[in-house]
């Protein structure tokens, strides 16, 4: 069992074409998804060929969904499209719509969340995220389906490697849903939602919450874990080493003043009864511990 | 990417918003020569990325030409909270008869705009929102309907302004949005915004920040960057389109992904307590492929640290198979030749890492050392750091 994405999932892929779409199309292939089409105005009406399946290709996310029944978009199209392509898939009532591009302006974003959440009908994941995956089941995004097996833990984090590092740190136990919501100022799906739907989850039994510098998520996530939580929740925060005012990579991941410092987040988490790592390879062995007293 | 005074002075002037005249100095002569054609009062403002100048000294008021070229011999080189004045504005005066505050900013928390307001101005707005809440007034601006006439009314009336000067005011909120969206800002903030004596309204003092994701669009925004202000070696990691922060620290660090990287740091500051408490010299985020070029680039900038002593390669293959960052590590060694002078210490797990130390282990460099974990690899660079 999982959270937003299971075996029953029909993916298709905005930008299936593109190098990075062609190329995680496979690999989600690889991984057991259903991946069942893709999009692009400009190649409507031919195919392309992974293997020994063959996909088509769509010319809108509305016409895709008609003809494959499918109710997930990964969307790999450029910055500058990005937009467009989103609006079309929340258009479409595309029920989880990932965007795994990067470097999309925030006010595109901001725009695309406004309309997603005005019509009620679409999840976003990201953007500049790599997405969701439930291993053993599907993957809707680029994180290698190899690191780790399904198991107890569900995993949140804003960052893609960090996800990938305690992934393999704890691969021996293994994940229920692993999900990479993004590193950008606003986000579709915040630490909140995943937390409520891990711990909606009957197969999920803890949760593993990585978070980083910046903002103010990982706050109000302690606040929701202390009144809606009662699964084991171990956290991690990145960047207690990062200096004010320089953004380390990630656009969000930026400590201003006094506020998103990592030392303030790990309190507000311990605070909610959060056991905090000060590495990942700790934060595993917290993980441990708590998996061993289940 | 935050921009100077006269920067967003003159970003809202070419959106229309009302302001003063204004005209940037670097020598005192040249301010001089603006208060000259400015005519009557001025007021020379150090131009520093920072809050409190005029508390420091950096803002003055200049009766003649010769007032400007003092006021400007006096603000120049002044240390404002760190930031040392290099440049001025040299402003018209203006007679105020009130002070008022506006911004629009992204809300992160809200994943909406924000619109804050106030009708008591003249104060640091941190210090208002703080002591009197109750007079600013804070309202959520849809990013899809934006700061319509009727809505800038709305902000104005929920920050008191009183009947007779909402719709004065309203019309500049309207044009203050259209900076925010046009520019690909995440804040626009005039403090103070004012009203003359003789009934205008005038965006005295500007703080504009801008979006660094939407450069593509805005070819424009490149040359308001500070070039002089950039770290030499942040330029010129730029320039291969690295992600580099430089840091105060011995311990060099290349990773993959902003958060891996991130994670590196602390665990190199970590290891580093029991080292002399060698710290990371910077953020240097490869991005997800490893190619040798893009190896080599980053490693040609963290050596050209001089501070550096040692350098942690940290990366975890996910899509990147290890095999290719091994061989762009050895090539970028090869390309690089007498110039790596630094011992490496090279974590690789994940996709396909077998191999990837095997090619290593092959080449056997004698700077390179292979460590097992993270933990060991931070361990292995912050000693010898500390050597």
């Amino acid at each position: 069992m999982s959270i937003f994405l299971t075996k029953d999932s029909r993916v298709i892929v905005q930008g299936i074409t593109g190098g990075e779409g062609s190329k995680h199309t496979a690999l989600m292939l690889k991984a057991g998804t259903q991946v069942v089409g893709g999009v692009n105005a400009r190649k409507a009406g031919t195919t392309v060929e992974h293997g020994d399946v063959t996909l088509p290709v769509f010319g809108t996310v509305s016409e895709a969904m008609g003809e494959t029944g499918a109710d997930v978009s990964v969307v790999f199209v450029p910055p500058a499209f990005a937009k467009d392509a989103v609006m079309e898939a929340i258009d479409a009532k595309m029920p989880l719509i990932v965007v795994i591009t990067e470097g999309i302006p925030v006010q595109d974003t901001a725009e695309f969340w406004a309309y997603a959440a005005s019509k009620g009908t679409s999840r976003i994941i990201g953007p500049n995220c790599p997405g969701i995956i439930t291993p053993g089941e599907a993957l809707a995004g680029i994180t290698p389906a190899t690191i780790s097996g399904s198991g107890p833990i569900g995993l949140v984090s804003k960052s893609g490697t960090l996800t990938y590092q305690m992934m393999f740190e704890l691969r021996d136990i293994g994940f229920s849903t692993a999900i990479g919501i993004g590193g950008d100022p606003i986000v579709g799906t915040t630490h909140i939602d995943a937390l409520a739907a891990f711990e909606a989850d009957p197969h999920t039994k803890a949760i593993v919450m990585i978070g980083e510098i910046g903002g103010d998520a990982e706050e109000r996530a302690a606040d929701f874990i202390r009144a809606n939580v009662s699964k084991p929740v171990v956290g991690y925060v990145a960047g207690f080493t990062a200096p004010e005012g320089k953004t380390m990579g990630h656009a969000g991941a930026i400590v201003s003043g006094s506020s998103g410092t990592a030392q303030a987040k790990k309190e507000a988490l311990e605070a909610a009864g959060v056991r905090v790592g000060k590495t990942p390879s700790e934060t595993a062995q917290l993980m441990r511990e708590v998996i061993a007293a289940l | 990417m935050d921009l100077y005074e006269y920067q967003a002075r003159d970003m809202f002037e070419k959106h229309g918003v009302p302001v003063l005249q204004g005209i940037v100095a670097d020598t005192p002569d040249e301010a001089r020569a603006a208060a000259e054609k400015i005519g009557g009062l001025t007021v020379v403002k150090a131009q520093v990325k920072t809050g409190g100048r005029g508390k420091a000294g950096g803002v003055k008021v200049a009766k003649t030409p010769d007032d400007a070229f003092e006021a400007a011999k006096a603000i120049l080189g002044l240390d404002i909270k760190g930031h040392v004045v290099k440049r001025l504005m040299v402003a018209e005066g203006a007679k105020i008869a009130q002070e008022y505050y506006f911004s629009v900013l992204l809300d992160r928390a809200n994943r909406s705009y924000l619109s804050l307001c106030s009708y008591e101005g003249g104060m640091e707005i941190e210090q208002l929102a703080v002591e009197r809440p109750e007079a600013l007034a804070r309202v959520e601006v849809n990013p899809i309907e934006g700061i319509t006439l009727a809505k800038a009314k709305e902000i104005a009336v929920a920050a008191k302004f009183p009947a007779e000067l909402v719709d004065k005011v309203a019309e500049v909120f309207v044009l203050l949005y259209g900076v925010y969206t046009a520019e690909d800002a995440t804040l626009v903030e005039v403090n103070p915004l004012v009203l003359t004596e003789d009934g205008t309204i005038l965006a005295l003092d500007g703080k504009v920040t801008l979006d660094a994701n939407a450069e593509f669009r805005q070819p424009d925004h490149a040359a308001l960057e500070d070039k002089a202000a950039v770290d030499p070696l942040e330029a010129k990691a730029k320039e291969h389109d690295l992600n580099y922060v430089k840091l105060d620290g011995e311990v060099g660090i290349i990773g993959n992904g902003a958060g891996l990287v991130m994670s590196t740091l602390d665990v190199v500051a970590y290891a580093g307590e029991k080292h002399g408490g060698v710290k990371p010299a910077n953020f240097l985020d490869i991005g997800g492929g490893a190619s040798a070029e893009v190896m080599a680039a980053g490693l040609s900038v963290i050596l050209g640290d001089p501070q550096v002593k040692s350098v942690f390669v940290n990366v975890f293959g996910g899509i990147t198979a290890c095999d290719a960052v091994a061989n762009g590590i050895v090539a970028a060694l090869d390309m690089l030749g007498d110039a790596a002078t630094k011992p490496l210490v090279v974590r690789l797990d994940g996709n396909s890492v077998d191999k990837g130390r095997e090619i290593l282990a092959a080449r056997n460099h004698p700077l390179v050392t292979l460590a097992t974990t993270m933990d060991d690899g931070a361990d292995r660079a912050a000693a010898l750091a500390a050597k």
